[in-house]
């Protein structure tokens, strides 16, 4: 590891050196909460401005912020904790941010190293329970491994597949001094995140696109994560071949574009469920062949050559076997594909036949629904809104048939635009998601898609709003029910709703107000635009809009789970 | 089928709690494991028998690669390799005149300790599948048997 030597032989507080390590990192910005083993880092935070903090009101929100601010920008996501329920309570988030590879750094306090192990107050142990869901953790057990530690965490975080690091700090390392130096590069024998793409598999997988009949792209959030959309959507469009995304890769292909046959899965559209059955090429980039996208394995694209390429290997031929595996950069090697065929100016076979069978699927129009009266359809709220930011703003959903409705219906034509929580399915991450993408992109139009369940979840959330003045916009699609729990128990249960219909809410304007912030309650169809409309033009308030939404509508189609792509229930 | 994996890690704390994490949280079999410091004292070596089908063995030794303490993996049983085992097996010191050891004494790999109130402990290195007969010949006499898993390597 290089070290800049550029130093006085000053020593330094283990606290100091952190604060100085986020200010060397370029890190702006921190989502925590004070506690006992974290307060002489919160000291020093205090008397500096080069970064700021922001308090949530619950860790998970924490977490859930600095995953909203990651994946809306190009930078990691950073959260500071206290020990015990501090990390504790920061669990889930970074769960989440585990199986959605996202890029963020937890810091979490710990008692003293001489207290360790032996059940001290608000002591518990980070690193062991935060091992199953982290990229990478590390305890600091001497001062002098404290810049060196945090560099490596940003530099493990924001490489190859990104995903959590956890550095666990004990109490008397911020305290003990040293000299500081932040190394400027990091080498790990162990951690090489630089793959050399091989030439064989790309000349393979060449071949393949250029004599295949019925090919799809399958694209996910890896593209998202590589930054390499404008490159994927450039190879797409020079082969016209179709192009489904998974509910991450949302919008690393123009979502508005003819070639896109929408998202696939479980939810996924008609075109896209049967093109991927049907296929005999399926590209699968910086995707990983999870469950809700592949229903039944044994039936999933029988007839097809699969080329699949991501960046981390235990991926590849994980669920389904791919033939030819391309193991790199989705970015560098989608750049490798295209210097074969596009420079080469090389053509692939006509597929006439193939699009005029996926466009005969597309006459199904399988995300359609009907809103005749002037009870709410919940997905006439997301249209609406389309139509109302002409599909420019930022959207972040929690989990359930709203984030399914926001996904099918909201048209993404750029990547980093749809934040949500699709690997852990997280209820909760909704609104704290938005925090951290407001902050990350301060000017633009930050909506939440939610249902009056999930919001529950994180809605102290509110708070910290109107402390950093955020104007979110949220969007509750309210029904009563925990919808995809109802929907389940109606399809798979006999209609038997146990547990699933929410009593008791709150009266959510008034909620949003005692918060401090805007409610609007909305319960004829012929008000959704107008409100949707109104919220927006309040540029500087958070607006909590409460649609009352039609109690049984579904999500269609749906794949029930273990059955094929070609079994779609259609409504 | 059976497999020897080994894995070349960082001597960090924790790093192994990391392996058998992976395997427990993966569902992957453990038949034993072993590690010990390698000729890098800042690096453990571990060796693991395991069982599966080839996708199961393949994911095994992707998810162990990918572990950010792991410096290498390699699958030894696929190609030319040693494998050694150590078994101690506690018996009655009278027992050591039983017709089935007798056969076994003439074993270059086979060594009978003295010990305390009446007892005897052979010690075997052998092969795995020496090493299973052994214990089969012995299992009726054993009043107490301490496997160490099998150690490989490539060769």
């Amino acid at each position: 590891m290089k070290q800049n030597t550029d130093n006085n032989n000053e020593k330094f507080t283990g606290a100091e050196i952190f604060v100085k390590c986020l200010e060397a990192e370029g890190i702006e910005l921190v989502f925590g909460y004070p506690g006992g083993a974290v307060l002489h880092i919160y000291d020093e935070l205090h008397k500096q401005n080069e970064v700021s903090h922001i308090l949530v009101r619950h860790e998970q929100g924490a977490v859930h912020a600095a995953e909203g601010f990651a994946k809306s920008s190009d930078k990691p996501g950073v959260v500071l904790v206290t020990s015990g329920p501090g990390a504790t309570n920061s669990i889930t988030g970074i769960a989440d941010a585990y199986m959605d590879s996202v890029p963020i750094v937890i810091f979490t306090g710990q008692v003293r190293t001489a207290l360790i192990g032996n059940d001290a107050f608000q002591e518990v142990d980070t690193v062991g329970i935060t091992r199953p869901c982290v990229k990478h953790n590390f305890m600091i057990t001497d001062v002098k491994d404290m810049a060196s530690t945090i560099k490596k965490a940003f530099y493990v975080a924001t490489t190859g597949r990104p995903g959590p690091v956890v550095v666990d700090i004990p109490k008397d390392i911020t305290e003990d001094k040293c000299e500081f130096n932040y190394p400027d590069s990091v080498e790990m024998r162990s951690y090489n995140p630089i793959i050399e793409i091989s030439d064989d598999s790309i000349k393979q997988a060449t071949e393949k696109i250029l004599s295949c009949d019925k090919p799809v792209i399958y694209a996910g959030g890896g593209v998202i994560n590589s930054n390499a959309s404008e490159e994927l959507t450039k190879f797409a469009k020079y082969l016209n071949f179709p192009v489904t995304n998974t509910l991450m890769g949302l919008g690393c292909f123009p979502g508005d574009d003819p070639q896109f046959i929408q998202m696939l899965g479980m939810h996924g559209s008609y075109e896209a469920n049967m093109a991927m059955h049907d296929c005999d090429l399926l590209i699968a980039v910086g995707a990983r062949f999870d469950d809700r996208i592949t229903g039944r394995l044994d039936k999933f694209s029988p007839n097809a050559t699969v080329i699949h390429i991501d960046v981390d290997p235990s991926s590849i031929s994980k669920n389904i076997k791919a033939h030819i595996p391309i193991h790199g950069d989705v970015k560098a090697a989608v750049n490798k594909l295209s210097e074969e065929i596009i420079s080469k100016n090389l053509k692939p076979k006509n597929i006439d036949r193939w699009w005029g069978q996926i466009n005969e699927w597309r006459k199904k129009d399988s995300f359609k629904y009907n809103q005749d009266s002037d009870i709410i359809k919940p997905q006439f709220v997301v249209d609406s809104l389309y139509k109302v930011t002409k599909g420019d703003a930022f959207i972040t959903s929690d989990v359930g048939q709203h984030q399914m409705w926001a996904a099918q219906l909201y048209k993404f034509n750029k990547p980093k635009r749809w934040i949500n929580s699709g690997g852990l399915g997280t209820m909760g991450f909704g609104l704290p998601s938005a925090m951290g993408t407001q902050f990350a992109n301060t000017d633009s139009l930050v909506c939440c898609i939610t249902g009056e369940a999930s919001i529950q979840m994180c809605i102290q959330e509110l708070s910290t709003c109107l402390q950093y003045g955020l104007p979110i916009k949220i969007i509750n699609l309210n029904n009563r029910y925990m919808g995809m729990v109802r929907q389940w128990q109606e399809f798979f249960y006999e209609k038997r709703y146990a547990m699933s219909y929410m009593d008791a809410l709150p009266d959510f304007v008034k909620l949003a107000e005692s918060f401090g912030h805007v409610g609007i309650k909305v319960e004829k169809s012929s008000d959704v635009e107008s409100a949707l409309e109104d919220a927006i033009n309040m540029k500087n308030r958070l607006v909590f809009l409460d649609f009352i939404t039609d109690q049984n509508e579904n999500v269609f189609p749906m794949i029930a789970t273990g059955a094929a792509h070609n079994k779609m229930i259609l409504s | 089928m059976r497999h020897i994996i080994s894995v070349l890690l960082e001597n960090e704390s924790g790093a192994l709690s990391r392996v058998a994490g992976l395997f427990s949280a993966r569902s992957f079999n453990i038949e034993s494991l072993s590690v010990a410091p390698s000729e890098d004292l800042t690096a453990s070596r571990m060796t693991i028998v395991t069982s599966g089908n080839d996708a199961v063995i393949e994911q095994i030794v992707k998810q162990l690669d990918k572990l950010v303490d792991v410096i290498e993996v390699s699958e030894i049983t696929s190609s030319d390799h040693i494998e050694r085992e150590i078994v101690f097996v506690k018996i009655k010191d009278s027992d050591t005149e039983n017709e089935n050891l007798k056969s076994l004494k003439t074993n270059e790999f086979l060594k009978i300790h003295k010990a305390e109130n009446g007892h005897a402990i052979i010690e075997c290195v052998d092969s795995p599948e020496n090493v299973n007969e052994f214990i089969n010949t012995v299992k009726d006499i054993a009043i107490k048997i301490i496997r160490s898993g099998a150690v490989g390597i490539g060769s």
